[in-house]
This record gives structure tokens, sequence and C-alpha cells, in this order.
């Protein structure tokens, strides 16, 4: 199956990866490529089969209801690009 | 020293004959002196290391010596180690110092080993050659005397090609599509990839988390059960880890393997494998059989949907994964950004390599309104079948045996232009990961004087068997002690 340039580009919007003129051609063939590659799924005969999201078939674990972390905002913030007050730093949003 | 096993340089260290110190400075300086030919390490952490060795003198001295107090080793620098470098082999975290330690480091740490640094990988785990990561290609220690430069596989490429030019005796590895055995059957050594669910996944950096499992690599079979012996167990820190008791794996390397019943999946006998590969594995089937083993063959219907079920499933949870790095709380962050939209987006595309972007951008578009069913769904169910395949074939069988690549070491850039080629490296491998067992490659002979491995694969929870078998196959054959010249 192909995929179409108006298509990366839409895709690479909701991905959040900025890409150029010459980058969407590449990928258009890549992509292509990949997307041909995964289209042998269609071979198989799936209709009885329920899908597999884990291999032993595990559920999500539920703890306890208390307070286990200690707080580590300094930490976490010292390798941060830009903090101020505790807070992240972004470009400003609301003009 | 650098020749000695896991086991050995323990034995030594026990005697009193060495000190950690001196072991440790005896291997940060050939480590400082040889990886340049290599480029298997990111990062040497010849400071954390040293700081390591003396606490492993002092537990010794104060009778808390394990196994590993000591023994130097390397963590592939997929996991977090606290306050050194962790970059994932991308530009993305290239200055990222964790403010924690995964669950794996800080198990190794307890155990007393001796971190000497992080070893090189395609980045973000995605690769079979090594030669996607930001910090440059990784060259395998086999060919090199010929003058050609090859590579050691991937995406654990920095610990395999470490281990087989003996910088260390050991290292940790990750396993998403076969980036612990790939890598470690084009260099001629050891590497188990666990059960999904054996090993925490805690601070090991994320790529696509219901394939992702942490292992080892090492030269001997013994010293991977040395391994799994400190890697494995419940972290409730991890929210897919199976609590299950964690055997000791080197109880059993020594059991006669006399009745093991061993499976050959005809699909992964094909015209895809190279004449002289299959020699090399049919070879070393008929070893087991000496040692007692019964052989049959048997089949693996959907295992030719493996790769594709793969290339769906994987970069679909990558995209999700990867969409923690947006420059806000660690990590890069692209220079002068005009808004909020241009710093992500920039940040992303000037972050991330090739590879990883195809990889998220694939994922990205199989999750996408309309496309769900199509893809991620499909691929799912076509998981079951795969999976199911595995179940009646270990009814039959103990224990499956393949392949582990489909040809040596090939040459550093003969299959970076299609990615779809690179992708078939995995072949052998992948289908394993989809089902979540365990399975390992063990050095088997040589093609044209480059390594070949032969696979292992064992039934859920069945590491302890697949230890045992490689074990006994290294007590009669000697492919796992070649040294590359």
């Amino acid at each position: 199956m192909s995929i179409s340039r108006e298509d990366i580009e839409k895709v690479a919007v909701l991905a959040r990866i900025k890409v150029d003129d010459k980058q969407v051609a590449a990928l258009e063939s890549d992509l292509g490529n990949i997307l041909d590659l995964v289209d042998q799924l269609g071979a198989a005969d799936t209709s009885d089969v329920a899908p597999m999201a884990h291999p032993l078939d595990a559920v999500q674990r539920l703890r306890a209801d208390e307070v286990t972390e200690t707080d580590q905002r300094a930490a976490f913030q010292a390798i941060a690009p830009a903090t101020e007050d505790g807070l992240y730093l972004v470009p400003k949003v609301i003009e | 020293m650098h020749n000695k096993s896991v086991a050995e340089l323990s034995r030594e260290l026990e005697s009193g004959r060495i000190s950690s110190v001196e072991l440790t400075q005896q291997f940060l300086e050939r480590l400082q002196q040889e990886d340049g030919k290599y480029n298997s390490f990111i990062t040497i952490a010849e400071e954390q290391a040293m700081a390591d060795a003396r606490v492993a003198d002092e537990m010794r001295a104060a009778g808390r010596a394990t196994a590993w107090t000591g023994v130097p080793f390397a963590h592939k620098d997929i996991f977090c180690t606290n306050g050194v470098r962790t970059t994932c082999g991308s530009k993305m975290l290239e200055n990222f110092v964790p403010p924690y330690d995964a669950t794996v480091t800080e198990k190794f740490r307890q155990a007393g080993a001796v971190c000497l640094g992080k070893t090189n990988m395609d980045e973000f785990a995605m690769g079979s050659s090594n030669e996607s990561s930001f910090f440059g290609a990784v060259t395998n220690p086999w060919g090199l005397s010929s003058g050609e430069k090859r590579v050691p596989g991937g995406s654990s490429g920095g610990s395999a090609a470490a281990v087989a030019a003996r910088l260390v005796p050991a290292a940790t590895a990750t396993d998403t599509g076969g980036s612990i055995r790939q890598p470690a059957a084009l260099c001629g050594v050891t590497g188990l990839k666990p059960t999904y669910g054996r090993v925490s996944r805690y601070g090991m950096i994320a790529f696509a988390s219901s394939l992702d499992q942490g292992g080892a690599i090492a030269r001997s079979a013994e010293d991977n059960a040395l391994m799994l012996n400190v890697m494995a167990g419940f972290d409730p820190k991890d929210s897919t880890s199976i609590d299950r008791e964690v055997p000791d794996y080197t109880a059993t390397l020594n059991e006669p393997l006399k009745g093991l019943k061993i499976g050959l999946p005809k699909e992964y006998f094909t015209d895809q494998l190279a004449p002289a590969m299959e020699e090399q594995v049919r070879n070393a089937v008929k070893e087991y059989e000496t040692l007692g083993a019964t052989v049959k063959e048997v089949s693996l219907p959907n295992a030719k949907l493996a790769i594709a079920a793969y290339y769906v499933i994987a970069p679909a949870e990558a995209s999700a994964n990867l969409s923690r790095f947006d420059g806000v709380r660690y990590g890069y962050r692209c220079e002068d950004p005009k808004d909020l939209m241009d710093m992500y987006t920039r940040t992303r595309a000037e972050g991330f390599g090739a590879e990883v972007k195809r990889r998220i951008l694939v994922g990205t578009y199989a999750l996408s309104h309309g496309y769900y069913d199509a893809y991620y769904l499909k691929a799912q169910k076509v998981r079951r079948l795969i999976q199911q395949d595995f179940a009646s074939a270990f009814r039959e069988v103990d224990v499956l045996m393949s392949p582990t690549s489909p040809s040596p070491a090939f040459i550093q850039g003969e299959k970076t232009s299609d990615p779809v080629t690179m992708y078939l490296e995995d072949i052998f491998t992948i289908a394993i990961n989809l089902a979540g067992l365990p399975a390992m490659s063990v050095p088997a002979g040589f093609v044209d004087g480059l390594p070949v491995g032969l696979q292992i694969i064992g039934d859920y929870f069945a590491e302890a068997r697949l230890l045992n078998a490689a074990h006994q196959f290294q007590q009669v054959t000697d492919w796992h002690q070649r040294e590359p010249k």
C-alpha cells in the first residue's frame, strides 16, 4: 500500500516532528516499503482470534492507595532545559 | 585477567589474589587503550567504577561478598544509572544524567558489581547493525584483521562487541525483536533474552513495552546464568513484571541432556538461510544428539507473518513511548523556539535520527483514525496465532533450535539504504518476542571466519533449561572460547 504526501504531512503533525519537502519525498518511499511489508498481514485469517496484548494475559496490578513516593521535584527539575520557581518553562502559549 | 569469565574473576577475588580496585584499574586501562577500534562504549565511567570497586573491597572485607562483588561489567546505555549519563544512543539524551537507577542497575549495585561504563547501541534500540547510534557505528571485532569493518549486529551491538573483544566479561542488554540474540550471534558470544516479565523494565528506556525485555550477554552460558541470578525477579515498579520465584540458574547447569526433545521449526530452515550457515547449525544439533537429545521437525505455520506483525506493533508502541521526548522536562530542546508547536516539532526533528523518526511516523499512522483496526488490531490477532504455534510445538518438544540470524556479520553500510532489508535480519528472532518466550543465542561455528549463532528457544520461564542446554553444549565445544584476532 502506498502512502501519499498529504498522509505523511498529516502524520508528521500528529507525531510533532517537523519534516521538510525533501524528507517527505524520501519518507514516501521508505514508509511505502514498510507498509508493503506490513500488508502481508492481510493474508492471515483472524476472524475468530482474540487480539493479544500480553503474552501471559496478565492484567494491570493495583496497589494500595497509600503515599509511597517522596517529593523529588528539585532533582527532577535540575535536568530540565528551563525552569523557574519550581515550574517548567515553555514558549509563551497565551498572548 | 581480561580473558577470564565472570565465574573465574569471582574466584580470583574470593581467593584474595587480586583486589577489586586492582582489577578495575586493569580493565579500565585496557578499555581506554582498545575501544578506539570498536567504539563499543558511549561513556567510560572511570570515577564511578573506581568508587564501586572500593565499595566492593569493603563489602568483601566485611564478609558480605556475593558472586558479583568486585567483578567488572558494563550496562547497555538504555539502563538508567543514577549520576552516570544515559543516552540510549540518541542526541535527544546526549546530556541526560538520570536522577535514579533502573531496577537492573540497582540489583547489580547491591550485588557489589563494578560498572565500567555504558555500551553503544542503535538509537532507542531501533536497529540490527548498531549503525543508527548518534555516537557512531560499532565495529565487530571479528573480521577486523582482514581490514573489513563489519557490523556487530544490533541493537545491543556495543555490549556484544565489548564482550567479544574481552573489554568486559559481561554486559547487560535488551531485546525487543532480536537485539540480544542477533548481536551475540554476529560477535560469537552467548546471549539470553528471558521470558517477558522475568526481568524488570523499570528504568530501562522504553521502546515497545509489550516486547522489550532486559537480558544478558557474556561469553559462556554459565556467566549468563550468573547474570540472570542478579537480574531476574518481581518488581512492583514494573506493572508487567511477573511475581514468580527465581531459581538459582547455576544450580541446574550440569544436568545431563539425555532425553531432551529438540524441535527444528521447518520454517526456519528455508532458502533465506545461507547453506553454509545451515550446515553449522545442523552440526550443532548433531552434537546435541551425541549428548543424548532426540530431534524432530516441527512447524510454526504463522512464523512468516512475524516481521509484518512486529513492524506494526513495535512502531505503534514506540510512537506512544517516545512522545515523552518533548523538550520540556529533560533531554534536548531546540534553539530559540518561536512558539510551543515550533519547540515540539523542531526538538523532535533535530533530536531524533532518521530510523527513529521513520518508526514514530509508521506507528502514528498505524494508530491514526481509520487505520487502527486494519493495522494494530490485526497485528495483535496475528500475534496470538504466532503464540499458539509455539504452544503446540512445546506440547511435542522441550526446546526449539534454529539459526539466530540468516547470515553472518555483514560489512558496515551494506544494508543502510533500505530499511526493509535491514528488518529481515531479525527474521528468526522476532516471533519469540511476539510470543514473549525466552531464547538464547549460543556460538556454534564459523562461516568464512565469522561466527554463527545457534538459537535455542524455550517455553515460558524455561530459562534454567535453556542455560543447562547451552552449558552442556559448551562443555563439548569451544566455539564460545574463540577469540577474534
